[in-house]
């Protein structure tokens, strides 16, 4: 009696694991058949999480290609940004044997199993906004290139200094983040260009990425340089931080802010003056690219090799491009300009 | 004074009856495990009907292993709450285990003998938690809380942005194989050995029993010669070392280790063991129930998954299935302790219950109706 429910529950595993052997050479060909089914793809766009305004604007974009090519694109996404809930939901996926996967991933390591398994399965993956390692996916869909960054913010930079050009300063983020001094050195490359030879970068202060210091920071360049004219700040917290100085201080059309910010956060900025333009990839366009390039790979038009091209839609033509840390990849294009024209088109 | 303690406590040692209270073929079927095997039937039944992945081998093996690291810090969590007791800081000590292992393999040290040290450094975890507990006697909640946060520092202090990767192959099964032959998952494999362990331990030893006393009444039990001390310091150390295990099986299923790896899965160890019909005061419950709940766990979220359902329409459908568990006992209960007279109580209890099952089955439809619809 009292042993019931032991054997119970030794009986209840032992028929489970029968379950899953006894399916086993029923089911296999049925999942093998599955792939050369025709009619409509029905490809899932992946975030890192749902919720998150950054990448719904990415769907409009995938949901405007799906519309362009006919094909279904779900918006699946976990709860959180966790990548062990994130592999459960691509199980799933896989599960169902869906015709194409396009993943922001939260691990680029922990997610190159579940990639590796969608492949084997024949599911085409490709990555975007932020990458699994080369071994998980077919390509990546890289938002942005440091020269592309560089050269944004230096163009943009001439156009507020006007045609006589003037004094310059950039704002970073710690004197120690790779990304930015990357992207600062860029920048001085591409200050020797003949067409900015009026262009004169005076200051490169670091506001830590901290509100308080680099708004300090920013008020610090507007006494000791007085004729400056434009800022540079190529991260999300100096840009915001020095349009407000900007604006405190006054000093709307004299001196200009710009660099790489968000919509919500400079829109006010845009408005006033303090900050006419700045750029930042545009998430929508990244959707969008992601689904033509899926739907380039799961029909067959390109193979996903160096060198492929494809078109996608109104963006037009793009190649398929190795690099030593991307492995495969294609490149959006230069960053989008956010102005006071488009600025309200945007929400995240 | 250990020593003439524990001397005393062998020689005052009570027989307690191993026999459990016999009981009517009726009130069997009250139990919460026969609740649990219903809504397992149910949610297979359903998942048949609304989606044609889910009756598949290949499919049910790929997203078994998504539970098993779960279903291993269950199995002594089960133990922990049965005595009454809580352990919030499993998840941090697979992140310490699984960060220190993947330290040492950056730094060369052989995978296997990083892992061996990982087991060590977890089971020492568990044992810290266990002394300060039972030596200290501290309460158990807030010594975990603590170390919940101190262990996942260490995993963030060890790797910091930094992730271990490239572990072989021979390692990866651990995660990833299947064992040889089958479509069956290393890991379940090991889980299946490991849960008809503890449920022996649990159900057939006195240490089993112990831990029951011990959830009733510690002071009871305490003075009935129980070893209290030395047992919760064993099942917390346990309770470290399955953190450890789970680490190494996480970590292979994944080729990689972050220092948030696991963050926030000592919830759904405990809401697993809770479903299982597990008395959160401590005393009652089955190792039975906790596999039932953890099955049927998976089973909803594999089967949500497959209907596309958001993951936070699954966390609430989760949730309310743990609150209806909860009120779900207490309702028969009342009506077992009244011989069914139906009186106002009776009546509030089956009113908020059909409440909540309407609210969960809407919800469920609702949610799914979409998908279903758009065919």
């Amino acid at each position: 009696m009292k042993n019931r429910s032991l054997y119970f529950g030794l009986a209840i595993l032992a028929i489970l694991a029968m379950l899953i052997s006894a399916c086993a050479p029923a089911a296999t060909p049925e999942a093998t058949d599955a792939p050369p089914e025709e009619g409509p793809k029905t490809y899932v766009l992946v975030p890192k999480n749902l919720g998150n305004p950054y990448f719904d604007t990415a769907n409009n974009g995938a949901q405007e290609a799906a519309g362009e090519l006919g094909v279904t694109v779900l918006y699946q996404g976990s709860a959180t940004a966790d990548a062990a809930e994130q592999i459960t939901l691509l199980n799933s996926l896989i599960a169902q044997n869906v015709s194409g996967l396009a993943i922001s991933a939260n691990d680029a390591d922990a997610l190159v199993p579940t990639g590796q398994a969608a492949m084997d399965a024949g599911i085409p993956v490709v990555t975007w906004d932020s990458a699994i390692a080369p071994d998980g996916r077919v390509m990546h869909i890289n938002q942005a290139e440091a020269d592309g960054i560089a050269a944004v913010q230096i163009q943009m930079a001439s156009e507020l200094a006007g045609g006589d050009g003037g004094q310059i300063a950039i704002l970073s983020a710690t004197s120690t983040a790779p990304n930015q001094n990357e992207w600062i050195a860029l920048m001085e490359e591409e200050l020797k260009k003949p067409e900015y030879a009026n262009l004169e970068l005076v200051a490169t202060v670091y506001g830590d990425d901290q509100d308080e210091k680099s708004y300090n920071e920013a008020l610090g360049l507007f006494t000791t340089y007085p004729d400056l004219e434009v800022i540079i700040a190529p991260t999300t917290v100096g840009i915001a931080a020095s349009a407000r100085a900007v604006q405190d201080q006054g000093l709307i059309g004299k001196v200009f802010v710009t660099g790489l910010g968000t919509p919500n956060q400079m829109r006010e900025y845009v408005k006033s003056g303090a900050s006419p333009q700045f750029a930042l990839w545009n998430p929508g366009d990244l959707g969008y690219l992601a689904i033509y390039a899926l739907d380039a790979l799961a029909t067959g038009k390109i193979q996903g090799n160096n060198g492929d091209t494809f078109t996608a839609g109104k963006l037009g033509e793009y190649t398929v491009q190795e690099s030593p840390e991307l492995g495969l990849n294609v490149l959006l294009g230069p960053p989008f300009v956010y102005n006071a024209d488009n600025i309200d088109d945007f929400d995240w | 004074m250990n020593n003439s303690s524990s001397a005393t406590e062998a020689q005052t040692t009570i027989q307690i009856s191993e026999n459990p209270p016999r009981r009517s073929f009726f009130t069997r079927f009250q139990r919460w495990e026969w609740m649990l095997v219903a809504l397992i039937f149910l949610v297979v039944f359903l998942n048949i009907q609304l989606s044609p992945y889910f009756l598949n081998a290949q499919n049910l093996s790929r997203t078994s292993s998504d539970f098993m690291e779960i279903g291993l810090m269950m199995l002594p969590m089960v133990f922990i709450i049965i005595t009454g007791n809580i352990d919030l800081s499993v998840a941090s000590a697979l992140g310490m285990s699984a960060s220190f292992m993947g330290w040492l393999f950056n730094m060369g040290v052989n995978i296997w003998v990083a892992a061996l040290a990982a087991i060590i450094l977890g089971t020492l975890g568990g044992l810290l938690n266990g002394f300060l507990i039972a030596r200290i006697k501290l309460p158990s909640l807030v010594v975990t809380l603590g170390t919940y946060a101190f262990y996942r520092g260490i995993a963030y202090v060890l790797l910091g942005d930094q992730a271990a990767r490239g572990y072989p192959a021979s390692f990866t099964y651990l995660g990833q194989g299947k064992l040889p032959g089958t479509l069956i998952p290393f890991s379940v494999g090991l889980f299946i050995i490991l849960a008809c362990i503890y449920g022996l331990v649990l159900h057939k030893t006195k240490f089993g029993r112990y831990l029951y006393v011990i959830g009733n009444n510690e002071e009871a039990a305490k003075y009935s010669g129980v070893p209290v001390a030395r047992i919760k310091i064993i099942i917390f150390t346990l309770s470290g070392f399955m953190a450890a295990l789970s680490a190494l099986i996480m970590a292979a299923r994944f080729g990689s280790t972050r220092p948030d790896i696991a963050t926030g899965l000592e919830l759904a160890v405990i809401t697993a063991v809770v479903l299982g019909g597990i008395d959160i005061n401590g005393g009652v419950g089955t190792m039975l129930g906790a596999v039932l709940s953890l099955i049927l766990i998976g089973l909803m979220r594999f089967g949500m998954g497959l209907l596309n359902i958001q993951g936070q329409v699954q966390g609430i459908a989760i949730g309310l299935l743990l609150i209806l568990s909860i009120l779900l006992p207490s309702v028969i209960r009342q009506i077992s302790w009244r011989k069914a007279r139906p009186n106002r109580q009776i009546l509030f209890y089956a009113f908020g219950m059909v409440i909540v099952f309407v609210l969960f089955f809407t919800f469920f439809f609702w949610s799914r109706a979409p998908v279903i619809a758009g065919g």
